[in-house]
This record gives structure tokens, C-alpha cells and sequence, in this order.
């Protein structure tokens, strides 16, 4: 009988075959900045459906968008940072062609996510008030405190958990129990995504013995701990398009070349769909190594 | 071009910086190019005690050029934003693509938000920056598509609508400076509108009033905002910004 934690390695395609279509599914990193893209291009592909995402968003909420997959859409922010307008959210946005869209602030996300993390039913923030996120969202109520500390009882956001289904994350490295850690500079939010949610998947540049997640590397930078993860992936490059610091900084050409066929007719998507999404991720990373080498200098 | 000639760029420069003059030891944000220019330029003269950062996460100890790097003195990933933005230490300067005549701002999208005719970024930190911390903002091309009577979408919160929230909302907003192209605005009007206090060198107030598409207050005598020192232009030409980079939000005249 084994004493050691259970291993968690699993496929891309056992992540996605363990999601269901209708679920509530947080994608982490920030942005363009350290996206589990490997799971989220398999997720394009898959037959899943009528998912709710919640994300600070990039080209994750981009391509789910483009592929019908958002039901509703959570986010405070869809951007590719060095392309300001992500065009395939924006495309979406304009047909309004995401049946529900809750657009938060930035830091209401974050709370959000730390009250369904607490099992709290809500978080109070000033954030929100006077602003249209509230008159957009009119199910986000107030809460006044009980307290004066001599501003009278103040009217606070009641920010709304934000439970999770399901997170997916991409840190740098894992050992096959979960346990992982982020070498780059911002942790983002992943552990609040993790615990968030039901269950958590995490992919990452490299899996390695326990013992490797410090041998080179403070013990801080163990953000998350096996007992929130479901699953470990590896996936190498699993980032691609966005930064994977200290592995891997932002595709900029590649992104330039996704936000163009994103942004063109409908022939130019098609195009840059069958060159580099159809196939699978080994697929997918092999036809990105083509075009590194076409378009080196 | 003799030294103490100056461009457009560089009054918005220094107008930016002396929006930031009196804040003392606090995290100044800039958004975007001129923002950033103006803070390191007030941390290089009028404010040393400013705290800066990379816009990615970490304080930098010195005041480097534009794009450039510097010592490290502290560790600001974006949750540690959030904190700071609650702590309420911290003068962001945003852009907006709307601004209207009460200081709400909007960068969420332009028409109805159920299907608006541009979807912008979302309104990001925007409405927690406005009712936690110091905000200004920063718009290049001032023109009657950005300066409207009122926004589309309400991303930051102007003084009325955080008044008519309640003290939770009004206790920290502090909308503190709209610098543009053409001048300098405040929301001392009457009811805490937007006042013109000041045009720069070369503009006259009847082109902001004709660019502005509300009522603006403009005072009987508005100033012209002051030209950049002669210490100032030096900093920016040969230390922060020496390859010009201002001149592709506000072009040389």
C-alpha cells in the first residue's frame, strides 16, 4: 500500500472530459500574462457549451467567445495589454452574442473571489458604488454597516461570492500532487481561484519531484498547496500566447498575428483556425514552432 | 530649437507633474505614456517622496527613463494593488474615452452596455480607484467625442453620483485633475462641475470651450499653465524621454 498523496497527473483531454457543459468555470493569470491556454484551446474544441467564465480576461475569454462557448461572462477588464482591445471579446460584445455579460471592477473580482475562497456569501467593498456597475447589475446589493466610526452606518457593496465549478490555472512548476509554485513576479490570483472552487486544475511548464519545487526557488513561492488541486497537467509551452515568466515572455508577433485574424473577416479567422487551433496541442505547438521560424528577426 | 523652447508635450509634462506635487509619500499610478512621463518628472523635481512602480509589480527605487529599469525597492503584484487602492495611499492618473461636465468617466464601451457600438476594456479598477483613492486623468486628443455632457457607461464615479451614494462612496473620492492636450480642468465648478483652470501656452479658451461638448466653467480670467523650467526641459529631453516618445500622444506643433 502507498503512504504517499495520491498522483494527479491527468491528459488535457481528462481535464476537459471531467468539466460539463453548463458549468462555472474561473480561468486565472491576468490579462495576457500566465493563461492555462493549453486548456482553454481544448476547451475551444471541446463539445462543451453554455459555460460560465469568470476571468480577469486575455485571448482565454477571446477564444471562448469566438467559439460560442460563453452562456455568460464575468470579468472586469478583456485585454491583450500591447493590443488594448482584445478583437474577438469585442467582436462578441458587439453582436451581443454572450447572452449575459457582468462586467465587475477589478478589485470586486478579487473580492468575489476571496468570499466564495471564505465560504462567505458575500464580501462588503466600496467599489461599485456611484458607478454603472451597480445600475448594470442590479442583483449586486448594498449592505449597510452595523458600525459608526463616525461617518454614520455607511452603505457598502454587498460583493457577491463568486463560487467556481471549476478553476484553471497555469503556474511553472507542480510535483504530481498538486503542490505548485510561481517563478515569475505576480502570483495573480490563482490561489483564490483555486479556492474558489470545486475542484482545480492546474497546468504547468514542468512537473518535478516535491523535493524540486525548492531546491532552487523560496519556499514563498509555493502558491498553492495539494490540498486545493484536482488534477496536474503538464504542458510546455502551455501558456502560448501569453507570458509565462521566467519560462517564457509574451508571443508579441504571435498575438499580433492572432488579434489581426481576430479582427479581419471571417476567411482570415478560418485561416489562422486551421493552421493553429483545429488540431490538438501537440498540433498546436508545432505549427507555432513553423511560424517562430518564418517569421524569425 | 533653443533650450528653453518647449512643445505642447512638455507643458502637459509638467502639468501632469504639479498634479502630483502635493501628495507627498504616496504610490503614484500612471496609465499610459504622458502620465508616466509627468510622475517621474515630479519625482525628479517638485515630489522625491513619490513611490513608483514598473506598471507590472514592483517599486522602483530610482527615477528611470521611459521603458527603462531600475533598482528594486519594493513588491507590488496586482493584488497588492488592491490593498493599496483600499489603504487609499496611492494618486492614480487613468485615461478616459468619456469624460462628462460631473467627472464621471467611462473606459467600459461606448453606446448601450447590453450591446454597446464599441467595446472598450472594461471599466477595469475605475470605480474602485474613484471612491478609495486620489484620481486624475490624462486625455491627448480633447475633443466634444471625449468631453461629453454625459458618459455612456459610469466606469469612475464623479463627486455628485458618489454623493448621492452616500458617505461609503463620497468619504475618499477625490477627483482631483483632468489634464489635456489643451489644458487644465478641475471639478470646482458650481455643484462640483468641471472648471477650466488653466490653457496652455498657445490655446486660446474659446478653442477648449468649442472642443468641450458641455457647459464649462471658465473663470473671468483663466491663466495660461505655466511653461516648463528650464531644469524641467532637460530632465525630460535628456533623462526621461530622450527618444521622443511624448510626441506620439501630443505631436510637436
Amino acid at each position: 500500500m502507498s503512504r504517499k498523496p495520491r498522483d494527479k497527473r491527468m491528459s488535457i483531454d481528462d481535464v476537459v472530459g471531467s468539466l460539463e457543459s453548463g458549468m462555472t468555470i474561473g480561468i486565472g493569470g491576468w490579462g495576457p500574462r500566465r493563461k492555462p491556454m493549453a486548456l482553454v484551446r481544448a476547451i475551444y474544441n471541446s463539445d462543451l457549451t453554455d459555460l460560465t467564465i469568470v476571468s480577469w480576461g486575455g485571448a482565454d475569454v477571446g477564444l471562448l467567445a469566438r467559439a460560442g462557448k460563453i452562456r455568460k461572462l464575468v470579468y472586469a477588464f478583456v485585454s491583450l495589454d500591447t493590443v488594448p482591445l482584445e478583437p474577438n471579446f469585442q467582436r462578441a460584445r458587439q453582436a451581443a452574442s454572450i447572452p449575459e455579460v457582468v462586467e465587475l471592477d477589478e478589485g470586486m473580482f478579487q473580492t468575489g473571489l476571496k468570499a466564495a475562497a471564505e465560504r462567505l456569501p458575500f464580501l462588503p467593498m466600496r467599489a461599485g458604488l456611484g458607478s454603472d456597475v451597480l445600475v448594470n447589475n442590479p442583483w449586486i446589493k448594498t449592505v449597510t454597516s452595523p458600525y459608526d466610526d463616525g461617518h454614520g452606518h455607511e452603505e457598502l457593496v454587498a460583493v457577491p461570492a463568486l463560487r467556481l465549478d471549476a478553476a484553471l490555472v497555469h503556474l511553472n512548476r507542480a510535483d504530481q500532487h498538486g503542490n505548485a509554485s510561481y517563478l515569475g513576479p505576480d502570483p495573480y490570483f490563482d490561489d483564490l481561484f483555486a479556492m474558489a472552487a470545486d475542484k482545480t486544475y492546474v497546468s504547468v511548464e514542468q512537473v518535478v519531484d516535491t523535493a524540486g519545487l525548492t531546491v532552487d526557488a523560496p519556499v514563498q513561492r509555493l502558491l498553492l498547496s495539494r490540498m486545493m488541486v484536482t488534477g496536474v497537467v503538464e504542458t510546455p509551452n502551455g501558456a502560448h500566447f501569453s507570458t509565462c515568466t521566467p519560462d517564457y515572455e509574451r508571443d508579441e508577433k504571435f498575438q499580433r498575428a492572432y488579434a489581426a485574424a481576430a479582427g479581419g473577416t471571417d476567411e482570415e479567422w478560418q485561416a489562422f483556425h486551421d493552421r493553429f487551433l483545429a488540431g490538438d496541442e501537440a498540433a498546436y505547438q508545432a505549427a507555432v514552432q513553423a511560424f517562430t521560424e518564418e517569421n524569425a528577426q | 530649437m533653443s533650450d528653453t523652447d518647449f512643445t505642447r508635450a512638455d507643458v502637459c509634462a509638467a502639468a501632469i507633474a504639479d498634479a502630483f506635487s502635493q501628495d507627498g509619500e504616496i504610490f503614484a499610478s500612471p496609465m499610459g505614456l504622458l502620465p508616466t512621463l509627468g510622475v517621474r518628472l515630479a519625482k525628479l523635481t517638485s515630489n522625491p517622496d513619490l513611490v513608483i512602480s514598473d506598471g507590472e509589480s514592483v517599486f522602483l527605487g530610482g527615477t528611470p527613463p521611459l521603458g527603462g529599469k531600475d533598482v528594486v525597492e519594493g513588491w507590488i503584484p496586482f493584488r497588492r494593488v488592491f490593498d493599496v487602492v483600499a489603504y487609499g495611499k496611492r494618486h492614480v492618473m487613468m485615461g478616459a474615452t468619456q469624460v462628462d461636465r460631473h467627472g464621471n468617466q467611462n473606459i467600459s464601451a461606448i453606446g448601450p452596455f447590453a450591446q454597446p457600438k464599441r467595446q472598450l476594456l472594461g471599466s477595469r479598477g475605475a470605480p474602485g480607484n474613484t471612491v478609495n483613492n486620489r484620481t486624475s486623468y490624462w486625455v491627448p486628443k480633447h475633443s466634444t467625442r471625449v468631453f461629453v455632457e454625459q458618459v455612456d457607461i459610469v466606469s469612475g464615479v464623479g463627486p455628485a453620483r458618489a454623493a448621492a451614494a452616500g458617505a461609503g462612496a463620497s468619504r475618499f473620492n477625490d477627483i482631483h485633475r483632468v489634464v489635456s492636450n489643451l489644458g487644465v480642468f478641475d471639478l470646482g465648478g458650481a455643484g462640483d462641475t468641471m472648471r477650466l483652470v488653466s490653457v496652455h501656452p498657445g490655446v486660446g479658451v474659446d478653442e477648449v470651450v468649442a472642443a468641450t461638448g458641455f457647459a464649462l466653467e471658465v473663470p473671468d480670467d483663466v491663466p495660461e499653465t505655466r511653461a516648463p523650467s528650464y531644469e524641467e526641459l532637460v530632465i525630460i529631453r535628456e533623462v526621461l524621454d530622450p527618444k521622443g516618445l511624448r510626441f506620439k500622444e501630443v505631436p510637436a506643433a
